[in-house]
């Protein structure tokens, strides 16, 4: 199988069978992570660039990980600033790492369409390590791999996306990626933090977590912003976590075998209680595990591995 | 020396006049308006075949950049930009560096004006001094020295006390004041439409709220006033209720919309890639905002095109969409685009014409947009059928900042008169 894009700029453009034919790769790297000798020749050879506009270090370091295991050659260009800053413009920077011939471009930014503006501008493919509030497809594919490991399926279960929608660019590939593999998907939250028309992406819309906890399979709860002057979306954290924050006692509620995720980092005591954080239903540290063998797959692929796969 | 214009279809949309004429023009104004072939003894000859002339184009609401921004646009450039997209006259906003909010600013524009020597460049001052809506500007001797009207362009007023005020001060010498309807607190950290586009970017919107709410406050404080107002670059189909219902009412106010409103929609953001070119401020709407703007066009409920030309540097908008810069380098494709509503059957070339001549003149108060006897000869001549491709740097203008780039396009000024100095397009 060949994907039919050259660059992953999200995970709305991929199909459900492009989406599984990844999830499939990474079972198969997943493996490597278990050995005493964590690295294999498959990107001998190649050049991976992280350019990061915006401070990570969980993704970062995910990423930096994945190519090391694969033998890449993997370099970190770190610009905490925006390019208008800088004075320097986006096709300046985007011609300039190009002409150092990298293999591929893993690209975050903190402004919503920079993976996609540069995709028009250089040939290199890319992989969109998160952009704004847009698309987050790297942690939208680990949190289907973790769901599906867990669940043996993901069609047919019910998943609530909790908190601040509006802002989250993981909430918007959690959505296109659940429903592309059959999940139904409820987004949930302050009405303020639900943006409008998100039911257009395919999901539904609560304003009430409580009610819907019987019934979920996946609780994906996302993180508040607290640093983001939040005040003028919701009254604070104390009213947020009553609301929309996760307990023991309101999972006494919840479905025996429910799965509680998280993008991270987590506010403890916010979005999830620590009993919550760290309880059995957590699967936190899956996902950040996962992360690391889907980062693989997806190097492996948009690194020119797609040619060998399809043989 | 006496030019006789012949055999152009002769489009004056203030005398009712859309047929075969021939006009005569001495010394810089308009002598008579003649019959086809009509005999005139010592005068030139210019032959205007299959063409169509009309009063020369007006354009109330474009940005030089100058003095400040000599970067983005000078006065030369925009007044060359103009020409070329077949205006005679653009007045120009006061946010510049230092803001048009003093006379020596008012006079530096229209020398730099006189210098180049093309259209005619009537400047705007400022309502309030820095533009921040704090003060009011000098407006009185903004007036006595050439302010044909007054805004904050680019910046609501969002006092409303200061507003009132300035109409009231305004009202009485009856220049405009031109508002740009914008709430900033229901804007704030926006840069394209609020919809379920803006979700799917993942940019922050602006809602039609933000303009809408300025536009309600806008009608009732001219009402209030009974001052001379005029809406900046209306965008919403909300906006536009509250003005035929104002209108209906007889409120003495009047409005504007630009090409880019009328041409393209939200829509244009996600196909373009988040292309900044297509940022604008207020952003492109929803294409039932598009549709009502055009029905708006046509009942006159919208008095009047204007190009809001907001020219920009490349590195001003080749950086994240977020981050770039608003405006549109519109002096140049404005004409076309409201031809192709022409093509498309929604406007009357004449109703065209009053929308970009006859009314915008009479909004700022200028002698201009009428080809009657004794009236400035300023002409525009149109080739309906030229086709042409949008390719920025053929631009005059210094902003190749379009969203229009490769559109195909038909119907250009071919000539302009200005004082009846002949300009030749090609």
């Amino acid at each position: 199988m060949k994907l039919s894009v050259k660059s992953l700029l999200g995970l709305r453009e991929l199909t459900r069978e492009e989406i599984e034919f990844i999830l499939e790769q990474a079972a198969s790297f997943k493996e490597i992570n278990y050995r005493p000798v964590k690295k294999v020749p498959t990107l001998r050879g190649k050049t991976i660039i992280n350019l990061f506009f915006e401070p990570s270090t969980r993704t970062k370091t995910s990423f930096e990980i994945a190519g090391k295991r694969l033998s890449a050659d993997v370099v970190n260009f770190s610009a905490s600033q925006s390019s208008l800053t800088k004075g320097e413009t986006l096709s300046d920077t985007a011609r300039n790492l190009e002409a150092m011939k990298p293999d591929l471009l893993v690209v975050r930014a903190q402004a919503s369409g920079v993976p996609e503006m540069l995709s028009r501008l250089v040939s290199t493919p890319l992989i969109n390590a998160g952009d704004g509030c847009h698309e987050h497809p790297t942690q939208g594919l680990l949190d289907l791999f973790t769901v599906r490991e867990r669940k043996q399926k993901i069609d047919g279960l019910k998943i609530a996306i909790v908190g601040d929608i509006r802002n989250s660019r993981v909430a918007r590939s959690d959505i296109y990626g659940f429903r592309k593999l059959g999940a139904e998907v409820t987004v949930v939250g302050p009405a303020t933090m639900i943006p409008p028309g998100i039911e257009e992406l395919g999901c539904k819309v609560a304003y009430h977590l409580e009610p819907l906890l019987p019934e979920m399979d996946v609780l994906m709860m996302l993180r508040i912003q607290l640093e983001r002057g939040s005040g003028k979306f919701f009254p604070g954290s104390r009213e947020y976590s009553k609301f929309f924050g996760l307990s023991l006692k309101k999972l006494e509620r919840a479905k025996a075998d429910v799965l509680i995720m998280h993008p991270g980092p987590v506010n403890r005591g916010v979005e999830l209680s620590p009993e919550v954080a760290d309880g059995p239903f957590s699967v936190i540290l899956d996902q950040v595990e996962n992360g690391v063998a889907v980062r693989m797959a997806l190097l492996y692929l948009f690194c020119g591995g797609m040619d060998a796969a399809s043989s | 020396m006496r030019q006789v214009l012949r055999g152009a279809r002769l489009i004056d949309p203030g005398q009712g006049i859309d047929e075969p004429k021939d006009l005569l023009i001495d010394r810089g104004r308009v002598e008579a308006i003649l019959k086809p072939g009509e005999k005139v003894s010592e005068a030139r000859e210019i032959e205007l075949d299959g063409l169509v002339m009309t009063p020369g184009l007006v354009d109330i609401h474009t940005h030089l950049r100058e003095p400040g921004y000599e970067w983005k646009e000078t006065v030369a450039t925009g007044a060359e930009a103009a020409l070329y997209g077949g205006f005679s006259s653009i007045a120009c906003m006061a946010n510049t560096d230092p803001v048009n909010d003093n006379p020596a600013v008012t006079e530096y524009i229209l020398e730099r004006a006189r210098l180049a020597d093309l259209v005619q460049v009537y400047p705007i001052g400022a309502i309030s001094k820095g533009l921040k809506g704090e003060e009011l500007a000098e407006m009185a001797s903004l007036c006595e020295h050439g302010c044909v009207g007054f805004s904050d362009d680019g910046k609501p007023v969002m006092d409303a006390g200061l507003m009132r005020r300035a109409m009231e001060y305004a009202g009485a010498f009856d220049r405009v004041i031109i508002s740009h309807p914008e709430d900033e607190n229901l804007s704030a950290g926006g840069v394209m439409n609020e919809s379920a586009v803006s979700t799917e970017l993942g940019l922050q919107g602006v809602p039609a709220a933000a303009e809408e709410a300025m536009v309600a406050r806008e009608i009732i404080l001219a009402e209030m006033t009974h001052a001379k107002v005029h809406l900046a670059h209306i965008s919403t189909k909300g906006s536009i209720e509250l003005l035929r219902r104002a209108k209906e009412r007889g409120v003495r106010i009047t409005c504007e919309s630009c090409p880019h409103y009328f041409t393209l929609t939200e829509l244009a953001v996600k196909q373009s890639g988040y292309n900044a070119n297509t940022r604008v401020n207020p952003p492109l709407r929803s294409e039932d905002d598009r549709k009502a703007i055009i029905a708006a066009l046509a009942d006159g409920t919208i008095d009047c095109i204007a190009s809001d030309h907001a020219p920009h540097n490349l590195a001003a908008k080749e950086v994240e969409f977020a981050a770039a810069a608003s405006g549109i380098s519109g002096l140049e494709t404005s004409l076309s685009l409201g031809l192709k509503l022409v093509q498309e059957k929604k406007l009357k070339l004449s109703r065209l014409i009053e929308l970009m001549s006859t009314n915008p003149a009479k909004i700022i108060g200028i002698e201009a947009g009428s080809l009657k006897p004794d009236m400035p000869a300023d002409i525009t001549v149109i080739d309906l059928d030229r086709k042409w491709t949008v390719a920025s740097k053929n631009f005059k203008s210094l902003g190749k900042n379009t969203p229009f780039e490769g559109m195909e396009l038909c119907g250009q000024a071919v000539k302009v008169f200005i004082r009846g100095k002949l300009f030749k397009l090609d």
